[in-house]
């Protein structure tokens, strides 16, 4: 089999447009990730433990399924009891829970390296508890997540090819397409590979300098 | 004597099977200074910490301005307190902690204005304006911008002397303050509470190893040992003349320890 570079050209602008969806799939799953992960993270933490075991189990629940599965679950089987998403929503949906649970538990860390004094001194200076929280202990407990935050917005951008399992057109999806009408797969295949690794390699060096910024503890 | 601002009585305090406080009473009269003296592990920073409301208390009573700190009534009966009414009855209260506990990514200025904005919703210019009064009064005017790594330890405690004055308490609290100091540094602190002691009202309440400094500063003195008062009286009393044998070779080992009398 010969590289085409015809044929290429043809399936470049195809496949960038399917990196769009790729790229608006990872931003919205990032974000539902990161907003459900802190969720969890402060529901696991409740002293009620009528809050934080459920939570727990939920956590741990998705954590130990693969995305694959929940992806299935989530559009193709929803729909059974009424819950009917489009495909891009359900992989949303799909990888942003999937992620939270990863995030839950960096915040977990982050948190929990804030010390008990400085809930003491919110306290003693007669601060809400959510008043402590934004005030005072998440503006601590942040910064020093980002690196590893970062990391898993990398990895599930390189997850995204799953969802082209669930009919989602993202670039995997381009390609495939493209692929299974022309038996052609050596340059869609190889462009995709291309087009992560270079996102990939400018995401590498944006988490190095994301880990100076913030990382290793005080500035 | 007036109504005591705080009134303990025949409180309990046990983490699990370790019993910390065992029939506590006594009582505080507003604009009076205590120290409190005892071994480690006799209760006495436990004791802080509960009226801090840092810790919940396992049995007695304890009443603060009048009002009971961990009971509520409701429907005529004395029910457990919620955390609104802990909330509100921490207005009374200040604490200033041996490890500082400093907001670390707030600078000085916003360490002080905080809470006064936040909790009694006072505008920023003026809680601003009182910060920098207060700042000046722990002499350290000229810090208002810097962050709390950039201070030294006793810097640290008299920026969280002035925290602690913003919400202008009732009652303030000092749980071993010049511990985590140098020895260099304990004196700056000294200095402010002992202006703290002779030009305010404020009743309170401290917690330290400093017996010297325990003598000038308190009108009575209580020692503790095994969560319970096992002496008190004005520390005349009680750093020249102790009645009890245990007072007596807790003041010995101080002193061997080479704490200053």
């Amino acid at each position: 089999m010969e590289w085409d570079w015809e044929f290429a050209g043809r399936v470049l602008p195809l496949l960038l447009s399917g990196l769009r969806v790729t790229l608006i799939a990872t931003v919205l799953g990032a974000g539902v990730a990161a907003v459900l992960g802190l969720v969890f993270a402060i529901l696991r933490r409740s002293p009620n433990h009528w809050i934080s075991r459920p939570t727990g189990f939920v956590v741990e629940f998705i954590r130990g399924t693969p995305l694959l599965v929940q992806l299935y679950f989530i559009f193709y089987v929803l729909p059974e009891i009424g819950i009917r998403l489009s495909p891009l929503a359900a992989g949303v949906l799909g990888m942003g829970l999937h992620y939270a649970t990863y995030a839950s538990e960096v915040y977990r860390g982050g948190i929990e390296a804030v010390s008990r004094g400085q809930w003491e001194a919110a306290k003693a200076t007669n601060l809400t508890t959510r008043q402590a929280w934004v005030h005072v202990i998440l503006p601590q407990a942040l910064p020093p997540m980002i690196p590893a935050m970062a990391n898993y917005l990398l990895a599930m951008f390189k997850e995204t090819p799953l969802l082209s399992a669930i009919t989602v057109i993202e670039m995997m999806g381009q390609a495939r397409s493209v692929a299974n009408s022309t038996y052609r797969y050596i340059e869609p295949m190889t462009l995709v590979g291309v087009i992560f690794l270079v996102i990939s390699i400018m995401s590498v060096f944006g988490l190095r300098w994301l880990e100076r910024r913030f990382g290793g503890g005080h500035r | 004597m007036a109504e005591p601002i705080i009134r303990i009585d025949n409180l309990r305090k046990s983490f699990g099977t370790l019993t910390v406080i065992d029939g506590l009473s006594f009582d505080v009269a507003r604009g009076e200074k205590l120290a409190l003296i005892g071994p480690s592990g006799s209760g006495k920073t436990t004791i802080l910490r509960i009226l801090m409301t840092l810790e919940t208390i396992s049995g007695g009573r304890i009443e603060v301005a009048g009002e009971p700190l961990f009971h509520m009534a409701k429907n005529g009966a004395e029910v457990p307190a919620d955390e609104a009414h802990l909330h509100r009855m921490r207005r009374h209260i200040g604490m200033v902690f041996q490890h500082f506990n400093l907001f670390p990514h707030k600078s000085v200025l916003d360490n002080i204005t905080l809470a006064p904005i936040l909790t009694k919703g006072e505008r920023r210019a003026d809680a601003a304006a009182r910060a920098r009064e207060l700042l000046e009064m722990v002499g350290l005017a000229d810090k208002e911008k810097a962050m709390p790594a950039q201070l030294s330890g006793g810097q640290k405690q008299r920026v969280a002397i002035a925290r602690a004055l913003a919400l202008q308490p009732d009652i303030m609290l000092f749980d071993e303050v010049t511990s985590a100091l140098d020895p260099e540094l304990v004196d700056e602190v000294l200095q402010v509470m002992r202006r703290l002691a002779s030009e305010t009202d404020m009743t309170m309440l401290l917690v330290t190893h400093e017996m010297g400094f325990a003598s000038e500063f308190a009108d009575r003195v209580l020692f503790f040992d095994k969560g319970r008062i096992c002496e008190q009286g004005p520390p005349d009393k009680i750093f020249r003349n102790p009645e009890e044998e245990r007072t007596r070779t807790f003041l010995r080992k101080i002193i061997a320890a080479g704490h200053r009398v």
